[in-house]
């Protein structure tokens, strides 16, 4: 169909043809996206909510708990993320005009940061694994014995852990766009799945700003 | 002609009526009036719109009305059918709301039983520390607590003839409430699937008489077969699961000699140590004294703000299960939590025992 | 109007040929077929075990399951499989996908590839779910209620799962028709002309974008909870039991307009096309639509009246539930003003567009007995809320669905099915409907509880008329089916427009060309413009 295909360059390139113009299309596909974005901030707005309970109910667990992670580790993935925003956004704008090798590099940047987002969260996952502060029922840490902190735990596994898989998808997708760009597929009449993964990798970025202070500086 | 007239009216008043339970207490017959108020609304409803339709089916079909009229709409029409059925809404919310008020706030007199559902029986732990399985006997004409809670899984403790109905839920209290005016027995269903037996977990609720409430209590055994059977079912007997006989929480038998619900509260903080912290005489130690607690206005440190709590059934067991919610004013944070160390069964007896002192 | 199919000769069931060709397919009918196929064997095996679950309730004690814990799987089975495989895509992802783009006089949904994964996402978790149907079943009930859901048989986490994936079939069609009508609508079909049909499913598809995501996370939670024990909804662990049902309602009750919404989109299209006139208060049926919608997202508190949630929650949920009625009130009365002074062709479709009249008005009028807290609490987790949501779900949606199958399988068959079975099929699915369903308003009165594998000896016989009235609904769905597949082998020529309908799929030769139209339609007016000649047409009575 008309889809593209790996030989086709971006000046030639023609959209599905229930649309009546390129733009049309663009236009669309980023519509989209935007639902798509609503249907995932609905998505992690049940943790927020079940974050929410525990912070009204138990205020003292949830301030003693969060002491329990490591705030610095979280302000240096929030650089890092912020960062990785920054070099998307060049990548869009990089795409809008048709630069090959600037897409090319911000996309490689972005993938680089939040490849780095992924190994401080490793270090951080394996120490607590190590330590057996863990959710729920897996929670062994003699230190703090405080009722319901498992809890607390729970909900940063649960919330970070989905929010690291949404990162890796991320990866995936962005690692998909470079090989696309170096085929030179990108240019000023269709840059779609930059601009619209540029919109997710924003929106991944936005939970993150949202869960380091709820979850790292609780007080 | 107007006898029988009068007579098919009667017969189909008594067959319409027959769709409800017997109303067992005065609230269920306040009950019954909403019921019936929405039943004859929504028939007048209903008659209307399936009489229009098939008066238009009949009318205009195509055969005897060829040509339609081209109508878009009537806005004087649509304004109506939107204000009334909103204003009756709203009567048969206000209506309900009323009588939804009656059926919670138990009087302060109620008598309280305790009820605890697990997979798959009812126990009722009664003041004194009589304990039945399955089967709930309370005396006529008094207005009766229960205060419920439950081991496993959800359950829901349904009366039909009181029109009474709550989930009982682990972790938390919940209650029901209800003055019975019909001696004699009453069917008792677990409503909240829980599980294989879920409808054999069946209970007798055994309304007696002064007497035999007198009786009941200094330990004489009732023959509950010469009782009357559910007045909604005439014809049949009301069914429990299992045996239902009493059997004493201490191990002792007779009625009075076994240790009180209150008691055992007393045995149960003296043997964790409660008292260590807690007076019982209102002396102030580490954390508040028990005498005179329950139902007072407390102010308490939660989230950092100072808020004023009753100490009702739900915040002492909050407090003895996670006592760093809620501290009371004046007092450090430093009770332990007892989560998981106390069964069902004693939490209540301290509860019951904190009860007393008053 | 004169050309027929046959003139063409390609259209889109032979546009292409072979497995593959379908498997593949890009075409929104095809993929709504290929819907309508899947959903109809879940449809099988979901009415199976309702027949099985009235054959065991046709006496107390156990008549044909071994155990009770047989009896609870079943009626699990058949309430998952109803609500999550069946009633929610019934209209949407089968009519819908066929119906949507050519009613927007489009070529094809705005992303066609992602409609073809979106089926597949549907088939692999209908799929995982279904298979544990072989291995260890599950007897949680369709609501997964903590902390029962944590404790029991293993293969829950399996249905769970396929639940959960197909959430993201269901947000994926809503997402792909929301940016379809918003982008490829017809020249000239500015929003006050859509056809009410759109406007239903534009609302449902908004309902299933922003609530399928809380119950993925729900069910995910509880995955969790029963794979590592994280403990929110578990008591055992600190938690709370009471936060699942908040969570899983708020889902669960736009849910049920996820399935009515579109089955109100259905009769507003057939009663104008049967009446020959212009539907009475259009504005008044879209913005009720809406209204609808958004009041589904604020009432899910009036399942959990005596769950152990607070007076106040109570009074506010019970108070915006009654809101629900209003909206809804206007539009049977729409509907049924709609009819006055017509010219009323009372074809199957139109039949069934009475049947749901009937029943779904007394679906709504019981609603009003739950909303009302203190009648709530005698009547909820009785029979008597079993019967107002099946005369919601299957009297509302199921009749609604019929009748879109009878009113669109012309078009996209290109056949015409014998009218003499359709309309006997009716008439039985109607009777055995409320010979079913009524008596069980009766019994949850008299305070039987619903999910019950045995009962009480007073209730045996209203449960009889019952189980005889199932027999009747089987029968009647049976017709159904046997006389469309034979209208599919040897139906006449249904001709582009046998109803005489306005809307723009009967603009198309029956059945559609590949991509629609020939020629792109430009719209001038409204969808129910029915006046002079046109008023005069339709009907094969």
């Amino acid at each position: 169909m008309a889809h593209s295909t790996g030989s086709v360059t971006h000046l030639e390139r023609h959209h599905a043809h229930h649309f009546k113009t390129a733009h049309e299309e663009f236009e669309a596909c980023k519509q989209g996206m935007w639902i798509f974005l609503v249907t995932e901030v609905l998505f992690f707005a049940g943790m927020f909510m079940a974050y929410a309970v525990l912070r009204v109910l138990y205020p003292d667990m949830m301030k003693a708990a969060h002491q329990l992670l490591d705030w610095k580790k979280g302000a240096l993935n929030t650089v890092i993320l912020i960062t990785s925003s920054l070099t998307m956004a060049l990548a869009v704008s990089a795409a809008q005009r048709g630069e090959k090798q600037k897409i090319i590099r911000y996309l490689w940047m972005t993938l680089i940061c939040a490849g780095g987002f992924m190994v401080v969260k490793y270090f951080e996952y394996a120490h607590k694994i190590h330590e057996h502060i863990l959710p729920g029922a897996l929670y062994q840490y003699k230190e703090l014995t405080m009722a319901k902190v498992p809890l607390f735990l729970s909900v940063y596994f649960v919330m970070t852990g989905i929010h690291g898989l949404h990162v890796l998808i991320g990866m995936g997708v962005i690692y998909w766009l470079i090989r696309r760009a170096s085929r030179n597929e990108f240019g000023p009449s269709y840059f779609t799945p930059v601009e619209i993964t540029g919109l997710y990798w924003h929106f991944v970025d936005l939970v993150w700003i949202y869960l380091f202070p709820l979850l790292y500086l609780v007080s | 002609m107007t006898k029988l007239l009068l007579c098919l009216i009667t017969l189909g008043n008594n067959a319409f009526a027959a769709t409800l339970p017997v109303a067992g207490t005065d609230i269920a017959k306040s009950w019954d009036a909403v019921y019936w108020f929405l039943v004859y609304l929504s028939l007048v409803f209903f008659v209307g719109i399936v009489a229009a339709m098939v008066w238009f089916a009949i009318r205009y079909r195509k055969e005897k009305n060829r040509k339609p009229k081209y109508i878009h709409g009537h806005t004087g029409l649509e304004v109506i059918w939107t204000v009334i059925p909103t204003i009756l809404l709203f009567v048969c919310f206000g209506w309900g709301w009323a009588v939804y008020q009656d059926m919670i706030h138990a009087p302060a007199n109620a008598m309280e039983v305790h009820v605890i559902g697990k997979q798959w029986s009812w126990q009722f732990v009664y003041k004194n520390g009589t304990s039945v399985t399955n089967d709930l006997y309370v005396p006529v004409n008094r207005p009766v607590k229960l205060i419920m809670s439950s081991e496993d899984v959800l359950h829901a403790f349904f009366i039909p003839n009181f029109r009474v109905k709550s989930d009982v839920v682990p972790g938390m209290y919940t209650s029901v409430w209800f003055e019975a005016k019909l001696p004699g027995i009453h069917q008792v269903y677990c409503t909240e699937y829980c599980g294989t037996v879920h409808s054999g977990m069946l209970a007798r609720l055994i309304v007696l008489t002064d007497d035999q409430w007198k009786d009941w209590l200094s330990g004489k055994k009732i023959d509950v077969d010469s009782l009357p059977a559910d007045p909604t079912f005439p014809g049949y007997r009301a069914n429990r699961l299992g045996e239902g006989m009493p059997e004493a929480v201490a191990g002792s038998t007779g009625g009075q000699k076994q240790l009180t619900l209150a008691d055992k509260g007393k045995a149960v903080v003296t043997a964790k140590a409660c008292i260590a912290c807690h007076s019982v005489d209102g002396s102030k130690m580490v954390g508040p004294s028990y005498k005179g607690l329950y139902g007072r206005e407390e102010k308490v440190v939660a989230n950092g703000k100072t808020i004023t709590v009753k100490a009702d059934d739900n915040y002492i067991r909050e407090s003895i299960e996670n006592p760093l919610a809620k501290v009371v004013e004046g007092y450090p944070p430093s009770m332990p939590p007892y989560k998981g160390q106390l069964s069902e069964e004693e939490i209540l007896s301290v509860i019951e025992y904190i009860k007393s002192l008053k | 109007m004169a050309h027929t199919s046959s003139a063409h000769g390609s259209n889109y069931l032979n546009h292409s040929h072979g497995i593959k060709s379908w498997l593949t397919t890009l075409d929104h009918k095809r993929i709504g077929l290929m819907y309508f196929v899947v959903i109809m064997m879940m449809f099988l095996l979901g009415g199976i075990f309702a027949l099985l679950v009235r054959w065991e309730l046709f006496a107390p004690g156990l008549q044909f399951f071994s155990s009770p814990d047989k009896y609870n799987q079943a009626f699990t089975y058949h309430g998952a499989i109803m609500v999550f495989m069946v009633v929610i895509p019934l209209i949407p992802a089968a009519i819908g996908n066929c119906v949507l783009p050519m009613q927007l006089g489009a070529k094809d949904v705005a992303f066609p590839r992602w409609n073809l994964i979106s089926y597949y996402v549907y088939i692999l978790g209908a799929t995982i779910a279904a298979a544990t149907l072989f291995i260890n079943q599950v007897d949680t009930g369709w609501t997964f209620y903590a902390p029962y859901s944590i404790r029991t048989g293993t293969s829950t986490t399996l249905v769970l799962l396929g639940a959960f994936i197909m959430g993201f079939s269901s947000i994926l069609t809503g997402l792909n028709f929301i940016v379809t009508v918003h982008k490829l609508r017809a020249p000239g079909l500015t929003w006050d002309r859509l056809p009410l049909f759109i406007w239903a499913v534009y609302a449902t598809s908004i309902i299933q974008v922003l609530a399928t995501p809380v119950l993925a996370i729900t069910l995910l939670l509880l995955v969790l909870e029963r794979t590592i024990g994280i403990g929110i909804f578990d008591p055992k662990l600190g938690g709370d039991p009471v936060l699942f049902q908040h969570f899983f309602w708020f889902y669960s009750h736009p849910a049920v307009y996820i399935m009515v919404l579109p089955a109100m989109g259905v009769i507003s299209d057939v009663i104008p096309a049967f009446s020959r006139k212009p539907i009475f208060g259009y504005k008044a049926i879209a913005a009720a639509t809406f209204g609808i919608a958004l009041v589904a997202f604020v009432v899910w508190g009036h399942h959990m009246f005596v769950s152990g949630q607070s007076e106040f929650a109570n009074f506010v949920f019970s108070f915006l539930t009654m809101l629900v009625a209003v909206p809804t009130g206007v539009k049977v009365f729409s509907w049924i003003a709609t009819m006055y002074k017509g010219s009323l062709r009372l074809d199957t479709p139109m039949l069934y567009a009475f049947g749901f009249l009937f029943v779904f008005t007394i679906g709504g009028l019981t609603g009003v007995f739950l909303a009302v807290v203190s009648t709530d609490v005698h009547l909820t987790a009785t029979y008597f809320v079993v019967a107002h949501f099946h005369y919601v779900m299957v009297g509302g949606t199921l009749l609604a669905f019929l009748a879109g199958l009878h009113y669109w399988f012309p078009k996209f068959s290109g056949k015409m099915y014998n009218e003499g079975p359709a309309r006997l099929a009716s008439w039985l699915i109607m009777i055995g409907f409320n010979v079913t369903f009524f008596p069980q308003f009766i019994l949850g009165a008299l305070g039987m509880p619903r999910r019950y594998a045995d009962y009480l000896p007073q209730f045996t016989s209203l449960n009889q008329v019952s189980t005889v009235g199932s027999w009747f609904l089987g029968v009647g769905f049976l017709i159904v089916l046997v006389n469309i597949i034979l209208a599919i082998r040897n139906g006449k020529p249904a001709g582009d427009n046998p109803w005489g309908a306005l809307t723009l799929e009967w603009q198309a030769p029956s059945p559609p060309p590949h991509e629609n139209f020939f020629h792109e339609p430009v719209v001038t007016e409204g969808p129910y413009e029915y006046r002079g000649e046109k008023a005069l047409m339709g009907g094969n009575a």
